[in-house]
């Protein structure tokens, strides 16, 4: 990869400071449709879900009394640093900390990656990060439009804050949904959360785009299918890459924004995108960091296996109570968060296939 | 369990009004426990039911006899394991709430009600299955947390009731769908996509599923409608009151009267015990007497 001669952290060619409205500040109306959009990452009810499975070793010991998330900084490779969430869905004993956010020291200040599910969040990942490496933070930047990538702003409020036009527009319409949300679910831990939206726009080019702070070189791709906008960040040097939404090892993937066919569309470039740079850990949003591929294979034999379930139940006349309760598959059973996730997947995406087969047969007269 | 689960939640989290008001509305469900050993050891009298406020409700919902006066005349009620409701443990899109309702073992069915004891408007809909199987699929709107029933009425009178407990953030009666939202309802109004299917996919392998499997044909449609409660500022209800499906011979094979919480562009599934012939017309009207009118080859 060509390096830029760019000695600062700033983004060489960012339409510079393109600054974003500020959202209002009101009470959170009462707006269904939004929270309904918001829902998947965003449980009706967290129903319990258990906390063991292949990634029970890496969740942070939470203590509740003292809304501590017990976040733990793990070095992936010189410089680079994952924070990790449970693997599990958004529940008061965990925090709702759900989400693998992370950190780059770059030679000229440090690169948060997401900011986690609320001010707490927030305020104790840059503690953790000033506890971590001495280098000051500098920038923020967000993968996508879900309310774990960016509820924890308030801990950055003082720095730049960066998303791509897509996600930003999106955070400006579901902010005010999420937030009324998560304090139903997660109580005290959302205490104080108010959004602070990002205030930067990031422009990628289909091709993709380097990203210069201090001497490490990102790679930055927008995808889609999981949401509208998806952005992987690849540092070639450490061999590490932030796959977002994109990818969810060992979990149900969430669906309140997705399109299926463009999401495994997306999954085929990223796997040429990772084998290209070279990546060898890949941080998925949710669930365990991983060598490799596995995490983006699950997540495809995931969406493969519902896109295959869901037309060919509805071309059989299954109505959505049906699809609920339908054989899965055991691998797909075992997967995190599947008895609130899976409900979600049925809410989200199971009409457009019902109308598919219904079609228009009906003449009116 | 989804009570349950609300009320550790209420616990570490008391600044959370939706859940403390959750909390405090499953007390009762709590305080009753107490009663029915009470009741246990008095001899069953003619008067039992009087003393008991949720006249036998397994979900001990106090509304429920207001309800069973409003809705079903007043006449006598049992809870009877035949009827079965089924629906997700919470709504994920309290908008679209998807429910089945099926009737196994019961003879000389009249018609079955679909009651919601915490919608601000209870009654969902009212189906006479005539020819039909006593069967009934939809997706409804719900306001809050709440038992979703299915009162059956049999030929002697006596009302058979079944239900099931459907969690939820809350307000799906009082905002407004994604057609009045962007007004694309008046391009769609009265629209009809349906289809016939060969049997009742409970008899395919693919779906082990509820319904008893008794069905030789399904029939699912979608009528294109707001659905509109009036319970959103400035739109009056508007909503699809009647609903029927004629064959060929112009013979009434069942009747529907919906209300307005049915989800917007409604969907229903119904079953049939023998194979249907072509040529099905599916009419209707909604509360402003637009007709509904399709055929469906």
């Amino acid at each position: 990869m060509t390096a830029q001669p760019t000695p600062s952290w700033r983004l060489p060619d960012l339409p510079s400071q393109t600054r974003l409205p500020a959202r209002r500040c009101g009470p959170a109306p009462r707006r269904l449709p939004a929270l309904l959009a918001a829902g998947a990452v965003i449980a009706c009810a967290a129903a319990p879900t258990s906390a063991a499975g292949p990634t029970a070793g890496t969740a942070p010991q939470v203590d509740v009394a003292r809304l501590d998330y017990g976040l733990r900084a793990r070095s992936l490779a010189p410089g680079a640093w994952v924070v990790e969430g449970a693997n599990a869905d958004f529940a008061v004993a965990n925090g709702c900390n759900i989400i693998n956010t992370g950190f780059f020291s770059t030679g000229a200040g440090v690169v948060v990656v997401n900011t986690g599910t609320s001010r707490l969040y927030g305020e104790q990942l840059r503690a953790l990060i000033q506890s971590t490496t001495p280098e000051p933070v500098v920038q923020v930047i967000h993968l996508n439009l879900h309310p774990d990538y960016f509820l924890g702003n308030q801990g950055f409020a003082d720095r730049p804050r960066l998303a791509t036009a897509l996600t930003a527009a999106g955070i400006a319409r579901e902010a005010a949904a999420y937030e009324t949300n998560l304090f139903r679910l997660c109580g005290d831990w959302m205490k104080g959360t108010e959004t602070r939206a990002p205030d930067q726009v990031l422009q990628v080019p289909t091709e993709g785009r380097r990203w210069a702070v201090g001497q490490r070189r990102f790679e930055l791709h927008e995808l889609a299918g999981h949401t509208d906008s998806d952005l992987v960040l690849i540092d070639r040097a450490s061999g590490v890459a932030f796959v977002g939404g994109l990818v969810f090892a060992d979990r149900v993937p969430t669906t309140p924004h997705a399109r299926i066919p463009q999401w495994l569309r997306s999954l085929d470039r990223l796997s040429a995108l990772l084998k290209e740079a070279g990546v060898k850990t890949v941080v998925p949003s949710h669930g365990p960091v991983h060598e490799g591929e596995r995490g983006l294979a699950q997540t495809r034999r995931f969406l493969q296996w519902l896109d295959g379930g869901f037309t060919r139940w509805a071309q059989a006349g299954l109505d959505m109570n049906e699809v609920l309760r339908a054989p899965v598959p055991a691998d797909i059973r075992a997967l995190a968060a599947f008895d609130t996730e899976y409900v979600r997947n049925v809410a989200h995406l199971y009409p457009r296939y019902e109308q598919q087969a219904l079609g228009g047969s009906a003449r009116s007269r | 369990m989804p009570s349950a689960q609300l009320k550790s939640t209420c616990r570490a989290t008391l600044s959370c009004i939706a859940a403390v008001l959750l909390c405090s509305w499953t007390a009762p469900v709590s305080a009753a426990g107490d009663v029915k050993p009470v009741r246990k050891t008095s001899k069953p009298a003619p008067s039992a039911a009087a003393e008991d406020p949720y006249e036998g409700d397994p979900f001990k919902s106090l509304p429920w006899g207001d309800m069973r006066r409003e809705y079903l005349g007043g006449e006598r009620a049992v809870f009877d394991e035949r009827v079965t409701v089924r629906g997700p443990a919470f709504a994920e899109d309290p908008m679209n709430v998807p429910v089945t309702v099926s009737v196994v073992g019961l003879k000389d069915i009249e018609r079955i009600v679909v009651l919601v004891d915490r919608n601000p408007i209870r009654r969902v809909l009212e189906y006479q299955p005539m020819t039909a199987l006593p069967a009934v699929s939809f997706r409804f709107k719900l306001e809050q947390a709440s038992p979703v029933r299915a009162a059956v009425r049999t030929r002697d009178g006596l009302w058979h009731v079944g239900g099931t407990w459907v969690d939820s953030a809350g307000g799906g009666c009082t905002v407004s769908g994604a057609t009045r939202k962007d007004g694309s309802w008046t391009q769609t109004l009265g629209q009809v996509s349906a289809r016939l299917f060969e049997s009742s996919p409970a008899t395919t392998e693919a779906s082990p599923v509820p319904g008893g499997g008794a069905g030789a044909a399904r029939l699912r449609l979608r009528v294109m409608h707001p659905m509109d409660t009036g319970l959103v500022g400035g739109i009056p209800a508007f909503y699809i009151s009647r609903l029927s499906v004629r064959d060929a011979a112009d013979r009434e094979l069942l009747r529907l009267s919906t209300y307005e919480p049915v989800s917007e562009n409604p969907v229903f599934s119904f079953d049939f015990p023998d194979r249907l012939a072509g040529g099905l017309r599916i009419v209707g009207t909604d509360n402003n007497g637009n007709r509904i009118d399709a055929r469906l080859e």
